[in-house]
């Protein structure tokens, strides 16, 4: 690892690519668990560019919304950031003033949770909190705030005259479309969803997936999508990555992820979906549970659920149980961290 | 094989409240099917489409406002009362959503399972201990001796739902009722809980009606699939059949609504509609019509009857099922 720490910055986009709007290099997240210490995230590189939707997928407690929260600098203790760093648009958050931050959140990257619904004030008309927010970041009359609520509320395909509506007087699928509203409200360059549609059912969940692409294209923000339904991910992101144990296994375009997984993760987590044509079989989905982040396995941190990790190949098994694997590009934009997979590089 | 319980004509309004004593909803409206022994009956349909609801009113958790249940041929219905009721609910378990509000935080999961043991008299008390470990082990939830000293803060989410199978096995039902069992698991336990229900089917010869939104899901374990909208069965047929040729159009939006890794989720040909729309109980006709591509000026009139438009396919439908398919035949 350090050997490709100390290489120089090699370009390694191809020109065409667009800017990265966000740049996430060796992120290492922390939380302090008494005397222990549990790394959630652990060295992830990530870039996403403007316009792209990037997914981020992995199991219950590998590490996905710790980035999030990392990214939208609103970790609290016990959790922190212990190395690596995180450049919106080319500047180093590292060291931003409490004020510089507060402007950068929401105007910059806003961020949509999954229980988000349930996070509008309930004593509070719709319109009067798009007011609060937007006069919190901005110096605007409220009545031009609430006519801008009033635009932003068809834009998600809600009436605009909901803005005197109480949320209890909508439903969930409504109140999520109202925060997904709210997080466009500044115009920010890039949006965080953390499972946005997880509490709702498929019709609405289709509905807000539709609605939201087709603002991106209007408004041309980036996307960090994370969730563990991966099936979603591949038919919605551009580029996927698969997150495990607080690392990145494999990164790939979202067409290339479906058509060609390679590690053995990715694959169980693909074969966790019942087919909805096409025959069918008994799926096996992936044995076992993720590891403890504060004493995770030693080598390849999968290993212990690995179904291709067998002791057949003495010496792949040692390296497999003792050595750490590397994200390595097998192809221009396929990148796998496994000691299976065996690139032309090396 | 004759059915383990059998609906008809299942009904319960919800008053609306706001003061006007006439206003209801129809959460569940005028249903009718079986329950057989080793066979999965998968129930769909969105949220608030009255799902949950028949599964409550079969486990009698609701009264029903109409329509009755036989249970082995008996009314189970209205009146059962007692140590009738408390027989009726050994033989028909409950699996619900949130394994993480299912269970008792300060009792061990020995406790969650000797006590239904106890309470339904299934084993004599030296026995209990061993029913206990067999139960952990059916759920695959190993080694047995370990688990069943937990708590289920200990415990995974996956970990509590099948501690919470197997306490519903525990009474030796005849019949369980699962409540969307995996929509809060993770993506790689759900196919784990899904197999057990195979499983269970096929060694227990359980009846087991599973409550879903997951189509592929449903399609993976069901035999018999119901699809449920604004209170009534829409569809009904063979699993297999509802899924590849559906008659129904909202049977068909489902569908279409499911992320498929193979094929990607089309988000091309979406239906627009206002978000704002409701179904309100006062509609004459169909439904379904605001939603629906197919709509004529027949359904916007006319409510339209479950008729087996194919052989064993029933649909609710003015369009795609008008008449029984060996009325035309």
């Amino acid at each position: 690892m350090s050997a490709t720490e100390s290489m120089p910055q090699a370009p390694s986009a191809p020109a065409t690519r667009a800017p990265a709007v966000l740049e996430l290099r060796k992120l290492a997240v922390e939380y302090r668990l008494g005397d222990r210490v549990a790394r959630a995230v652990d060295g992830v590189d990530l870039e996403i560019a403007v316009g792209e939707i990037v997914g981020l997928a992995g199991e219950s407690g590998c590490g996905k919304s710790t980035i999030a929260n990392a990214v939208m600098q609103i970790l609290r203790p016990p959790a922190y950031i212990a190395g690596g760093s995180i450049v919106f648009q080319g500047e180093e958050l590292n060291g931003k003033t409490d004020e510089e931050l507060r402007r950068y959140r929401w105007r910059n990257v806003s961020m949509v949770f999954q229980s988000a619904m349930n996070s509008l004030n309930p004593v509070m008309r719709v319109g009067d909190q798009f007011v609060d927010m937007m006069q919190a970041h901005e110096r605007v009359s409220k009545r031009h705030a609430l006519a801008n609520a009033g635009n932003l509320l068809e834009l998600v395909g809600i009436d605009p005259r909901r803005v005197r509506s109480y949320p209890h007087q909508l439903s969930g699928g409504m109140r999520q479309r109202v925060i997904i509203a709210m997080a466009l409200a500044l115009k920010p360059e890039l949006v965080i969803l953390d499972e946005p549609t997880t509490a709702l059912d498929v019709v609405v969940q289709r509905e807000i997936l539709q609605q939201f692409r087709q603002l991106k294209q209007e408004l041309g923000f980036s996307v960090l999508f994370i969730t563990h339904d991966l099936s979603l991910l591949l038919s919605l992101a551009d580029r996927v990555a698969i997150m495990y144990a607080g690392e990145l296994v494999e990164t790939a375009a979202a067409a290339e992820l479906a058509a060609s997984p390679l590690h053995p993760y990715t694959q169980g987590l693909l074969r966790s979906f019942p087919p909805l044509h096409g025959p069918l079989t008994r799926l096996t989905g992936i044995p076992g549970t993720p590891p403890d982040l504060a004493n995770p396995p030693a080598g390849c941190r999968f290993h212990p659920r690995c179904p291709d990790c067998v002791r057949d190949e003495l010496q792949l098994y040692v390296r497999q149980t003792t050595e750490r694997p590397v994200l390595r590009e097998i192809e221009p934009g396929h990148r796998v961290a496994c000691h299976l997979v065996t690139g032309d590089e090396s | 094989m004759s059915a383990t319980l059998e609906i008809r004509g299942l009904t319960k309004r919800f008053p609306l409240g706001g003061g006007d004593r006439h206003a209801y909803v129809n959460a569940a409206d005028d249903v009718s099917f079986e329950l057989r022994p080793g066979t999965i009956t998968a129930l769909v349909g969105e949220s608030g489409s009255g799902k949950t609801t028949v599964a409550r009113l079969i486990a009698r958790l609701h009264d029903p406002t109409e329509g009755t249940v036989l249970f082995e041929g008996a009314d189970v219905s209205g009146g059962l009362r007692g140590k009738g009721l408390l027989r009726y609910r050994s033989q028909v378990q409950m699996i619900f959503q949130d394994p993480f509000g299912s269970l008792n935080p300060v009792k061990t999961i020995r406790h969650h399972l000797a006590r239904p043991l106890q309470i339904h008299r299934i084993v004599p008390r030296a026995q209990v201990e061993e029913r206990v470990h067999e139960l952990l082990r059916t759920v695959g939830l190993v080694p047995p001796e370990q688990i069943a000293a937990k708590y289920p803060y200990e415990l995974s989410g996956g970990q509590r739902q099948r501690v919470a199978i197997a306490r519903a096995l525990a009474v030796e039902p005849k019949v369980v009722l699962a409540d969307e069992p995996t929509s809060m698991l993770d993506v790689s336990i759900r196919i784990g809980i899904l197999n057990l229900m195979l499983k269970l089917k096929e060694e227990r010869e359980l009846a087991l009606l599973y409550v879903t939104h997951d189509l592929a899901s449903a399609r993976y374990v069901a035999d018999e699939m119901l699809v449920m909208f604004a209170g009534q069965i829409v569809e009904r047929g063979p699993t297999e059949e509802v899924l590849q040729n559906p008659l129904h159009p909202y049977t068909r939006l489902l569908l279409a609504s499911v992320p498929d890794p193979a094929e990607g989720l089309d988000l091309q040909h979406v239906e627009r509609r206002p978000a704002d729309h409701v179904v309100t109980a006062e509609a004459t006709g169909c439904r379904f019509v605001a939603r629906c591509p197919l709509a004529i000026e027949r359904c916007r009139q006319e409510p339209p009857a479950l008729l087996e438009a194919r052989p064993h396919q029933s649909a609710r439908c003015h369009v795609t099922a008008p008449e029984p398919w060996h009325a035309s035949a």
